[in-house]
């Protein structure tokens, strides 16, 4: 049995569903991620943990106790809030220290362990600090403190990197795992920012409109989405009209595009020949040239240059095929010097390797 | 650059005529009615009284006739303990009055800031509107609610006369004072506590219980430290007041219930002492000036809200 | 949800604490007996006496004369008090305009006492009443308006300058209607305040002036009548419109009084 078991669980605003017949299992020590756009009801989810919100419908099971009757305080759990609510009339230590005290836990174990949760996240200097002496970052790490120090089964992490700048957002990134590693509590993280998800998570959750649309590895997910809301919501994806031709012919599949002609794609379960559906392929599978190893590969197609964005790290060209769909490449700038290999209006081989790829149901 | 030089000197000219057409008039007239007066009490305050009352002559040739500065008033003062009783007892008024408003006030404060947002203006407003009647009608009423005829003394009383006790008089006593006081000062106390209580973030409430807090933490820990800057201001808009006040221990208190504030009025009014009625007021003044130091560096604690 | 009925019932006691006392004087001055002790019947007696009362009337009239010209005068310097406090830093302003509103009127009442009669050698009565509720008027006024114009963006006076227009016509056409709203509502403040002031009037006024307040000190002095009653909730009348028509005019002035 799982650690963390959501059954069945649904609540409603009214007539808005926001969580609509929910069902995941996490498992202890993991780090688990509900990620989707806004409204999508993972905040919703992580109340209901917290227990600042009940399911109208439906079970939550920590190591197989149903939560239902135990009010927040009363829960083996604790939530990093959004703009952390750190207590602004307490010091650091003071504030980490909240749940020790609450627990009345002897003063010189609430010493160790208040002592021991600061260096987790290096604030050790700052325990005499008050909230708004702090930066961004470090109000970041005393709310992980405060999360932690008390040992809870659980911690709930709400969109925490959100009021951070980009740098030091990835930063925190790393110092989440490291922690989350050392510490072994199981971590609900939500967010809606997929880098965030993919670089943390074990498991990850995309949500929409209240229902869980996958729940898969980060490197599952980006590379078999199960849906076209899933491909297209996390990273980038080219997205072309597509009919199946030949559902199981040994190791791929046959499938027809329109206007374009038949392309190879990795098997997929479940395909019908004459199914329609939707070509997915991530823009760093796309290959661009003029040379002959385009050319050698199964699927490839003549196109024109439309546009390109130069990224500093990749550069980004947009690619006209003879059927008048527009398809993204992206071209690592690895060779130093030039970093713009083609102009508008060249025209190019694109490809991409037969087992690259995914065939999504409409 | 020349003429953009010029352009500036005669900009900066008008700018200060401008300054002084603003702030010339209200400053002149306050420096005449508010300063000079109390320049003058402090004066007054080391004078002699006049013969038949009021002052007597800074200058005089007369012989007999009491002139010049003294430190009299102070010594007399300070030499008969009734003066100090009385201030000692205007003290514990004020402390008692700040206290009960505070305690009717919390809750009330509390529901208000935790109201939806459209209702709170409402009730915010039915706190004031009281406030806005007629100070002596707010005093007068509790003449009649406590008078000897109304259903509060009636009840009272009949439930004395059970147990064999004398009746007791509600009106002109030191609890009619205190509860006019307190009625008259409340809003003074509510809405500084409002305005605290509607900036708490909610979430620090929602964080405490997460962290294990129950209702009772929450208050005692969160809540409360946090708006201690409300009541501290609180505090002081009905504890100075009350200090002073004279008309409610006039019209509500029995002979003895005197304070600062009647004590002066006496000097003025009554036996025209003047200068000891300014040494009066300006030890009221001293003693108005601590306490708005006491919590101006109370609040100082408040630094959280920057 | 579940505990909120303990900090309702708490709520609703206070409230009843606030309107009881003012309802039972509203009752009683219909009442028709001469005793604010058992209601006996409805009546408008008590009004129709104070139609007759020649002093009561002589009383209301001086003050809302005083009243209109205290708050007039008040209005114009306190709305320049606020400007100045605004844009220039006097210390002794700020001073001169906050002290008296924060200390015990009657520091006030007798300073100025003191004053008219040991300085300007003044005579006691409608002169004396009307400078001394302009002095403690001022502030309320400046206090309203320096909150509006802490509230209007600094950069649409430099706007207003970068335009072309002089400092003059900058106050007449950006600064004046701006803070119009917090005038009025300043000046409705300080002919409210002027109206029921009972403390410093109780000073300036002498022996030969009465005020509505003075007056009602006196009758309740001697004993309680239902008169009383009626005027007070004639007062009640007065009072409450002034404050809804400046709650309409800045619906926040009231927040800044206190």
């Amino acid at each position: 049995m799982a650690m963390l078991e959501i059954k069945n669980v649904t609540r409603r605003f009214g007539d808005f569903s926001a969580v609509e017949n929910v069902s995941l299992s996490i498992e202890s020590g993991e780090f688990f991620t509900l990620l989707g756009p806004s409204g999508c009801g993972k905040t919703t989810i992580l109340r209901m943990l917290a227990g600042f919100d009940l399911p109208d419908a439906g079970q939550i099971l920590l190591d197989g106790k149903d939560m239902v009757d135990t009010p927040p305080e009363k829960r083996p759990v604790r939530t990093v809030f959004q703009n952390y609510a750190l207590f602004p009339h307490m010091t650091v230590a003071q504030n980490v220290a909240f749940p020790l005290k609450m627990a009345r836990i002897p003063a010189a174990v609430q010493r160790k362990q208040l002592q021991e949760a600061l260096e987790q996240v290096h604030l050790t200097d700052k325990a005499a600090a008050y909230p708004h002496e702090l930066s961004g970052g470090q109000k970041q790490r005393v709310a992980l403190a405060r999360g932690l120090v008390s040992r809870p089964r659980l911690l709930l992490l709400d969109e925490p990197l959100g009021a951070l700048d980009a740098k030091l957002r990835e930063e925190m990134q790393v110092d989440l795992i490291n922690l989350q590693r050392d510490v072994g509590i199981t971590f609900v993280f939500v967010t809606h920012a997929q880098v965030e998800a993919l670089a943390l998570s074990h498991r990850i959750a995309v949500m929409r409109a209240g229902k869980v649309e996958q729940v898969d590895e980060p490197s599952r997910l980006y590379s078999a989405p199960c849906n076209r809301f899933v491909a297209d919501f996390i990273g980038h994806i080219n997205l072309l009209d597509a009919s199946v031709l030949q559902a199981a012919h040994g190791h791929h599949v046959h499938l027809d595009i329109a206007g374009l002609g038949e392309v190879l794609a990795p098997p997929h379960v479940g395909l019908a020949s004459g199914g329609k559906g939707y070509f997915a392929i991530r823009p760093e599978q796309v290959r661009i040239g003029v040379h002959e190893e385009v050319r050698e590969l199964k699927n490839h197609f003549s196109a024109t240059v439309q546009q390109f964005l130069y990224r500093g790290d990749v550069t980004v060209y947009k690619v006209r095929l003879d059927n008048g769909m527009v398809l993204e490449a992206l071209l690592p700038n690895a060779a130093p010097g030039r970093a713009r290999l083609f102009e508008v209006g060249d025209t190019v081989s694109v490809g991409w390797r037969h087992d690259a790829g995914v065939f999504l149901v409409a | 650059m020349a003429p953009e030089m010029s352009e500036k000197t005669q900009s900066s000219r008008a700018t200060r005529l401008a300054r002084w057409l603003v702030s010339g008039p209200p400053l002149l007239f306050l420096a005449v009615f508010f300063l000079l007066p109390s320049a003058i009490m402090v004066l007054a305050s080391f004078r002699y009284p006049g013969e038949f009352g009021g002052l007597a002559p800074l200058f005089s040739t007369v012989p007999g006739v009491l002139h010049g500065l003294t430190f009299e008033t102070y010594q007399f003062f300070f030499s008969d303990i009734i003066y100090v009783q009385v201030f000692l007892k205007s003290f514990l008024v004020a402390l008692a009055t700040t206290l009960i408003c505070l305690l009717l006030a919390y809750p009330l404060a509390l529901l208000i800031a935790r109201s939806p947002k459209k209702s709170r203006d409402l009730m915010v407003l039915l706190v004031i509107l009281p406030f806005a009647s007629n100070f002596l009608v707010r005093v007068y009423a509790w003449m009649i609610l406590l008078g000897p005829q109304a259903a509060l003394s009636q009840a009272i009383n009949a439930v004395l006369a059970l147990f064999g006790l004398t009746p007791v008089h509600l009106l002109f006593s030191p609890f009619a004072v205190l509860v006019g006081m307190v009625y008259v000062h409340l809003p003074f106390m509510v809405l500084p506590l409002y305005t605290n209580l509607e900036k708490h973030d909610p979430m620090l409430l929602d964080a405490a219980q997460d962290c294990g807090a129950n209702a009772w933490q929450r208050f005692w820990r969160i809540t409360f430290p946090l708006s201690m800057p409300g009541i501290l201001s609180g505090a002081a808009l009905v504890f100075i007041p009350v200090l002073g006040m004279f008309a409610i221990p006039d019209i509500l208190g029995g002979t003895g219930d005197m304070l600062i504030g009647n004590l002066i009025k006496e000097q003025f009014l009554g036996t025209r002492d003047w200068p000891f009625g300014s040494t009066l007021s300006i030890m009221l003044t001293l003693a108005v000036l601590a306490v708005a130091w006491l919590a101006a560096r109370l609040g100082r604690g408040g630094k959280y809200y920057a | 949800m579940r505990r909120g009925w303990r900090l309702w019932a708490a709520a609703l006691s206070v409230y009843a604490f606030l309107y009881l006392p003012l309802a039972v004087v509203v009752v009683y001055s219909f009442n028709d007996s001469r005793l604010n002790a058992e209601w006996i019947g409805f009546t408008l007696r008590w009004y129709e006496v104070l139609l007759h009362d020649r002093e009561m009337l002589l009383a209301a009239g001086n003050s809302l004369f005083i009243a209109l010209v205290s708050s007039l005068a008040a209005t114009l310097l306190g709305t320049m008090a606020g400007m100045a406090m605004h844009r220039y830093r006097i210390r002794m302003l700020a001073f001169m305009v906050l002290t008296p509103v924060a200390m015990p009127e009657i520091l006030l009442g007798v300073s100025l006492l003191l004053f008219f009669i040991q300085v300007l050698n003044l005579t006691l009565g409608m002169l004396s009443i009307v400078l001394a509720h302009i002095t403690f008027s001022i502030g309320f006024v400046a206090v309203i308006v320096r909150a509006r114009l802490a509230g209007v963006e600094e950069s649409l006076f430099e706007a207003a300058r970068d335009c072309g227009a002089s400092q003059w016509q900058t106050f007449r056409h950006i600064t004046l209607p701006l803070i119009l709203p917090a005038v009025v509502a300043g000046g409705l403040m300080a002919f409210t305040l002027s109206i029921d002031d009972f403390v410093i009037t109780f000073f300036t006024a002498g022996v030969g002036v009465q005020t509505l307040p003075l007056r009602i000190y006196s009758m309740i002095k001697i004993a309680v009548t239902p008169e009383v009653n009626a005027v007070s909730t004639l007062l009640m009348l007065l009072t409450l419109t002034l404050i809804v028509l400046a709650s309409r005019f800045a619906p926040d002035a009231l927040k800044g009084k206190a």
